[in-house]
């Protein structure tokens, strides 16, 4: 049995503790907001945070995880983080199933670096959008960075 | 039984819920039917609907105003579903922020023979312009009957009567009441005729740049896509499929399963191996630990230059002629004609959606539901009924939010298959998921093709004969023969041209190979746009013009395109001038019933470092629904266009895929999206839509390539552009 804190809340779950974050999040705590996209820490797709900052949760076994996990599910009620508010501006997904773990990518980002350049977010992002949502993804960085600064 | 939660509200109510098939619990229940349908009334209800309440299936207000459009087109992103919900609103009058997308029932059309949402297929950048006149219509009558219903009520003539944003107004007794109100009465108005439907012109949403529907619920995690449906007592599955297509499963070693917890079955097909756990981890880990032999079927020793050599070679060869024109013999061997000449070849490519295929299917003997994300779920219904022996009509496809179809979800559900088999192996329901490696390896990939052209100019510098012989891969006859025929797909942008060119003459040989293909986005336009559309450049070169003049004389009687090239011209900065190791490149093609063009600008570095300065996209598609999800989908198509143009090969060696996953089929990231697209839509009207989706991918690579020439004087004929070596003194 492992024990994990999962958008502040304590799960105890009856897995091994090798078992991929990912799945645990997804088939254990039903958490689907998380996805599957490559599984060899290539898409960025199972982005969540582990204490504020950015894990690849296909490659993470839940059992070595100690810190706060948050999913997109926790980053906030109705939509208020800045990078959602900025992503609905926008109107940035396409299909919308990579859009989980950029947006979980971009408030990393904005927590370690809050008024990030063009060229630190093509440096520090590296999720796949096979839609090519990166042109409005990108302005919706900058929209979010501005609304953070404003609250 | 969970039905799965597909299509949701809009902003404001986002978390409102309907369930596909069904009318929310306690509502009333509005069908209006369409004269086009008049024939199949009553329409045959889904489970659970109000049977004295519905008269046909593609809206539904509730006692709260709120209307639930139903889509009969896949949302894979392309935005196909907020532009439907635009055209019946537009009809309908109804409060926008109350409109409601989801799914139309598949069950529900096979019940009704296939004939009340008509294919339900999304493929081919028909979404829009396929159902625009129907959903139209559908908002149209239902305005009527309801404006009828309010007028009974009041006892007034329904021609005083008026509406606006969701009600029905008498202005002579200052009365209104909303549409929620009216929709049990205006469910029983028999109009004596059915209405018309608003001219272009007079729209007031279509046309306007509208939020889509679906985003709120793309930023929360609440979308449901296939892959996250959850079904009571489901168990997970993973499968490898054979590496070398058309090959089949030899023997399967099982000993390392032993020490693997949760395992529940191996399941062995023709052609793969599927494992069943309780947990999808475990099934794959018990995948990972067989030792598989597969039986390549003679094709184990297949290499890729075999395959582009067959292809070259086929050039030489016997051809179906597809398209002659004119003259070409004499054009060829006029006096003072100059030649043009040159061959071009563009390889496979995997589709790769980001969300993987995955299947969940729960087996009854006298009912099938299934989940998926699909681009065609009357295909999936069918297959299922055929795989299970339950009649269509008790088949349940319960379609989600596609993550990315792009055509590989439009034809054969592979992982429907190897969902039943386990399903049925293990009697519960399976939620089977596709590795990443299994989707490129298992992939039905775009075709590989090549193309010679030869084209002459006369004194004047004017094409007189344009000359192609394509050899490629048949879309539509699967299997290793080659064939001296033609079909479409495989002369997109080449026969039929939109170019007066006074002489043609198209050869096609349909050569396959064991390598299955598939429809992938922009189709033959997206590597034949490549083609062509790099040699009209150097046939532009080589008439000593400029290529967008050069284009310009060649589509004089085309207004739509001329219209795009203007945009490009000055939109796109044509003719501003560049330092040597910067260019721009342009290209245009008629594809999906639009003119699609775009100007590239780069940057060479004398080391031959590429990077891609600016697009900017120019599209005539002759409406548009909305300029929203029409400018993304043009700039998701120069990324992906730029994917495919820099880097998208699959590989053939010993018979087998050699790309595994994205870290050897490579995908553009942020860093490498141009700083900037620009798109500019230039609708010129008529009788017709032009598709979105498609015709955007065409124009990159061969406005790449040709802005590489400009740049460098280095001409790239081979794709993709990563085996180039562009650098320059
Ligand atoms: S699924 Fe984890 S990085 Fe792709
Ligand atoms: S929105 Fe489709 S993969 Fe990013």
């Amino acid at each position: 049995m492992i024990t994990l804190t999962v958008n502040g809340r304590r799960h105890d779950v009856e897995v091994e503790a090798d078992a991929p974050l990912l799945w645990v999040l997804r088939d254990e705590l039903g958490l689907t907001g998380t996805k599957f996209g490559c599984g060899i820490a290539q898409c960025g797709a199972c982005t969540v945070h582990v204490d504020s900052k950015p894990v690849r949760s296909c490659v993470v076994p839940a059992g070595s995880v100690k810190g706060a996990i948050t999913t997109i599910e926790g980053l906030s009620t109705d939509l208020k983080h800045p990078v959602q508010q900025a992503w609905l501006a926008e109107d940035a997904p396409q299909c919308g199933y990579c859009q989980s773990g950029q947006i979980m990518a971009a408030a990393a980002l904005l927590t370690k670096t809050p008024n990030p350049s063009d060229a630190d977010i093509d440096r520090e992002i590296t999720n796949i959008c096979r839609c090519g949502a990166y042109p409005r993804m990108k302005k919706a960085i900058h929209r979010a960075a501005a609304l953070a600064r404003k609250a | 039984m969970t039905p799965m939660t597909l299509m949701q509200a809009s902003a404001l109510s986002r978390r409102s819920v309907v369930f596909a098939g069904l009318s929310a619990a306690g509502g009333l229940v509005i069908g209006v039917p369409m004269p086009a349908k008049a024939g199949i009334q009553p329409a045959i209800l889904a489970a659970g609907a109000n049977p004295t309440k519905e008269m046909t299936a593609f809206l539904v207000i509730e006692p709260d105003n709120s209307v639930t459009i139903r889509i009969p087109h896949a949302e894979m992103g392309q935005g196909t579903s907020t532009a439907l919900a635009m055209m019946v609103a537009e009809e309908l009058e109804c409060d926008w922020s109350k409109v409601r997308i989801e799914y139309a029932s598949a069950n529900r059309n096979a019940r009704a023979g296939g004939k009340l949402y008509e294919g339900m297929r999304t493929v081919g950048s028909r979404g829009v312009r396929t159902s625009v006149k129907l959903m139209q219509q559908a908002g149209a009558s239902a305005r009527e009957r309801l404006r009828v219903a309010a007028a009974q009520g009041w006892n007034v003539d329904a021609a005083d009567c008026t509406v606006a944003s969701g009600k029905c107004l008498h202005s002579a007794s200052n009365r209104s009441v909303e549409y929620g109100a009216l929709a049990a009465a205006a469910a029983a108005v028999q109009l004596p005729q059915e209405p018309g439907i608003r001219a272009p012109r007079d729209y007031r949403l279509v046309g306007k740049w509208t939020p889509r529907l679906d985003t709120a619920v793309k930023l929360d995690g609440s979308a449901k896509f296939g892959i996250d449906a959850q079904v009571p007592g489901m168990v997970y599955a993973a499968v490898w499929s054979t590496p070398v297509a058309g090959g089949s499963l030899k023997a399967v070693d099982e000993s390392g399963l032993k020490a693997l917890p949760g395992l529940l079955g191996v399941v062995k097909l023709k052609d793969s191996v599927v494992v069943v756990a309780d947990k999808y981890w475990r099934a794959k880990k018990g995948l990972d630990a067989l030792k598989i032999q597969w039986d390549a079927a003679g094709q184990g020793g297949v290499q890729q230059a075999d395959l582009d050599k067959g292809l070259r070679d086929a050039l030489d060869g016997p051809m179906f002629t597809a398209e002659k024109k004119g003259e070409p013999e004499a054009a060829f061997a006029a006096p003072g004609a100059k030649l043009v000449e040159a061959t071009y070849e563009a390889p496979f490519l995997s589709h790769s959606p980001m969300e993987p295929l995955n299947c969940t299917v729960q087996l009854a003997p006298d009912r099938v539901d299934v989940w998926i994300s699909t681009q065609a779920p009357m295909a999936v219904l069918e297959t299922a009924a055929k795989e299970t022996g339950v009649a269509p009509e008790n088949i349940y496809v319960h379609n989600a939010f596609v993550g990315g179809g792009f055509g590989r979800r439009g034809g054969a559900p592979d992982e429907l298959l190897h969902a039943i088999a386990a399903a049925k192996a293990v009697g519960r329901p399976v939620k089977l998921i596709w590795t990443r490696e299994q989707d490129i390896r298992g992939g039905r990939h775009r075709p590989q093709a090549a193309v010679r052209f030869k084209a002459a100019l006369d004194a004047a510098g004017q094409p007189s004969v344009f000359q192609a012989r394509v050899a490629v891969p048949s879309l539509l006859k699967p299997g290793p023969q080659t064939s001296v025929a033609s079909e479409p797909m495989a002369v997109e942008c080449i026969a039929g041209s939109f170019y007066a060119f006074p002489s043609r003459d198209i050869g096609v040989l349909l050569k396959n190979s064991h390598v299955p293909v598939s429809f992938w986005r922009g189709v033959g336009s997206s590597q034949n746009g490549f083609f062509v559309e790099s040699f009209i450049d150097e046939m532009a070169h080589a008439a000593d013009q400029d290529p967008l003049a050069f284009r310009r004389t060649l589509l004089a009687a085309r207004p739509d395109a001329l219209g795009v090239l203007d945009a490009l011209a000055t939109k796109g900065d044509w003719g501003k001038p560049l330092p040597k190791g910067r260019g721009r490149g342009l290209a245009i093609i008629e594809a999906y019933g639009s003119v699609s063009g775009q100007v590239v600008e780069v940057t060479v570095a004398k080391d031959g470092k590429l990077s891609v300065d600016r697009v900017t996209c120019a599209l005539d598609c002759y409406h548009v629904a909305n300029p929203n999800t029409v400018a993304q989908q043009m700039e998701g198509a120069v990324i992906m266009g730029l994917t495919a143009a820099l880097w998208g090969e699959i590989t053939i060696k010993d018979g087998a895929p050699v790309q595994t996953n994205f870290h050897n089929y490579r995908m553009a990231r942020f860093a490498d999206a141009p700083p900037r697209i620009d798109v500019h839509l230039t609708p010129s009207g008529g009788e017709v839509w032009g598709g979105v989706g498609e015709p955007g991918l065409g124009p990159l690579a061969p406005a790449l390539a040709n802005a590489i020439f400009a740049a460098t004087g280095k001409r790239v004929r081979r794709l993709p552009l990563s085996h180039a070596d562009l650098s320059w003194a």
